[in-house]
């Protein structure tokens, strides 16, 4: 197998109501490392579906994941100690809203990778600064707004080091004024050389960010290609069709 | 046998309260012949001792045991379909088969009966009664507590699990620092509503012969014949410990929801 690929997925399925969805029907696909894939496609197609085998928040029914070399999928692997590498972040924030920012974010790095509080605050504190929320980290989430709150989100996973981000629809329960801000913070992340893979509808953002596109539809993928040629140059009906309703 | 309670009244009331009209100084002699002749009070202060340490012991073990039957439950309804485990999978299926089992005996027979049934039969060599009492309403008001945990567990949305899993911790430790947290702040109105409950429950007691609250003051009442003013006294003292607690537990609350803005 390459060393570059990050993620290997190979003929995933995921049925629900024994076989009668088919979320995903068979499904492969590798994300390199350094690569920014955006997963786009119309609500239903098995995108966040996707999204979510890949850190096992979805067991699928059939086919492997490769993490790193490892099969994930193997009910003998313990997934938690893989999902660490594996930042996610959620289209509704999912804060912890009993918990202040600064504990938000170094809970995990403190129960897990058993940093010392000094340590963890440290570092939070840092990437706080980075997304320009550091007069936050007493706060607690209700006091956010929704920009800052995703921001703060993104930052609580980069807190455990991940080697690969994924983002589950991370601007569609934003306003539309706050879109930006989130978009900002990803993309300096992508400049920085994060694996991501994002399920959006930001069609600007694939373009601008992606290095690569995938489409699905009906629990498949289409078509994938660079932003470019997919976008310029689309192969399918049913891309076409999409791409007509959503530029 | 000492002077009766007459007879010692008379020797020891100041005169200005003999000479008192006749309908407020009767008040004065029985309040005097239900609580203070004869160290009487002390009854009532071991009675209360009885209640309220039975109260908090069984609420403890209620909570454990509502902790535990509420995992238990909620683990196998929400995620049993998933376990990978085909030992954890075999496990949380018979665990939820008792828990459910537990939950239908116990809240479809009254309190009063399984106590009995634990006093008489289970315990019945057992000489301490107020142990037998603390099993027999912590296995009680754990069936209830559980139900309350439970619906306080999946008020929360599943998104919090989510993110929990997410960042690799594991199933009980997002449990123990995300979901019940805030599990608990939600349902901490039910909880105090059941204490509440709990503490007056354990009138039944006497039923055992475990001396409460209740058990002292039908004591009393049957001593001095007047079962009118202990039974107020005793009614006073449940409404001034309830309503206690129940500034108590606002005060938590408040606490509780300031976190939140």
């Amino acid at each position: 197998m390459n060393d570059n690929v990050l993620i290997s997925v190979n003929n995933v399925k995921k049925y629900y109501n024994n076989g009668k969805i088919k979320a995903l029907d068979g499904v492969s696909a590798d994300i390199k490392k350094g690569e920014v894939v955006v997963v786009i496609g119309p609500s239903g197609s098995g995108k966040s579906t996707f999204l979510r085998c890949l850190n096992l928040l979805e067991v699928p029914t059939d086919g492997h994941i490769l993490f790193e070399g490892v099969d994930i999928t193997d009910p003998k692997t313990n997934i938690n100690l893989h999902r660490r590498k594996m930042g996610m972040v959620f289209q509704q924030f999912n804060l912890f809203p009993h918990m202040t920012i600064l504990k938000n974010m170094t809970l995990a790095p403190m129960k897990l990778l058993k940093k010392p509080k000094e340590e963890a605050e440290a570092q939070a504190l840092q990437l706080l600064k980075r997304v320009g929320l550091e007069d936050r980290a007493n706060a607690y989430p209700s006091q956010l707004s929704g920009g800052q709150k995703q921001r703060i989100a993104i930052v609580r996973a980069l807190c455990m080091n991940p080697d690969v981000m994924l983002f589950d629809e991370p601007t569609s329960a934003l306003d539309p004024e706050m879109v930006g801000e989130v978009l900002d913070v990803m993309k300096q992340l992508a400049d920085e050389g994060m694996t991501m893979v994002v399920v959006t509808h930001e069609m600007g953002f694939a373009k601008e960010v992606g290095s690569r596109v995938i489409f699905m539809d009906g629990g498949k993928i289409i078509e994938e290609n660079t932003p470019e040629e997919l976008f310029g140059n689309p192969q399918s009906e049913r891309l076409k069709g999409f791409l007509a309703k959503v530029l | 046998m000492g002077p009766g309670p007459s007879e010692l009244w008379n020797s020891i009331a100041p005169q200005w309260m003999l000479e008192l009209p006749e309908g407020l100084h009767d008040f004065i002699y029985t309040l005097y012949k239900c609580f203070i002749y004869d160290d009487r009070y002390m009854m009532y202060i071991k009675g209360l001792g009885n209640t309220l340490t039975l109260t908090f012991f069984s609420l403890l073990v209620g909570i454990v045991l509502g902790v535990l039957v509420s995992i238990v439950r909620v683990s196998w309804d929400k995620h049993g379909q998933e376990m990978r485990n085909p030992v954890a999978r075999f496990f949380f299926r018979i665990a939820n088969a008792i828990c459910k089992i537990y939950l239908t005996v116990i809240r479809g027979t009254p309190v009063v009966v399984q106590l009995m049934i634990i006093f008489f039969g289970i315990m019945a060599t057992s000489n301490n009664k107020v142990l037998a009492g603390t099993i027999a309403f912590g296995i009680n008001s754990g069936a209830y507590v559980a139900e309350l945990i439970r619906s306080g567990i999946m008020s929360i949305d599943g998104g919090q699990m989510e993110a929990g899993r997410s960042l690799g911790l594991g199933y009980v430790q997002s449990m123990r620092y995300i979901i019940l947290p805030q599990a608990f702040k939600n349902i901490l109105p039910a909880l105090a509503n059941e204490f509440i409950v709990l503490i007056k429950e354990t009138a039944v007691a006497g039923y055992v012969g475990l001396a409460d609250l209740t058990y002292a003051g039908s004591i009393v009442a049957g001593n001095s014949y007047t079962y009118f003013v202990p039974m107020l006294g005793v009614a006073a003292i449940y409404l001034i410990i309830v309503m206690f607690f129940t500034w108590l537990v606002g005060k938590l609350e408040r606490r509780l929801r300031a976190s939140e803005r």
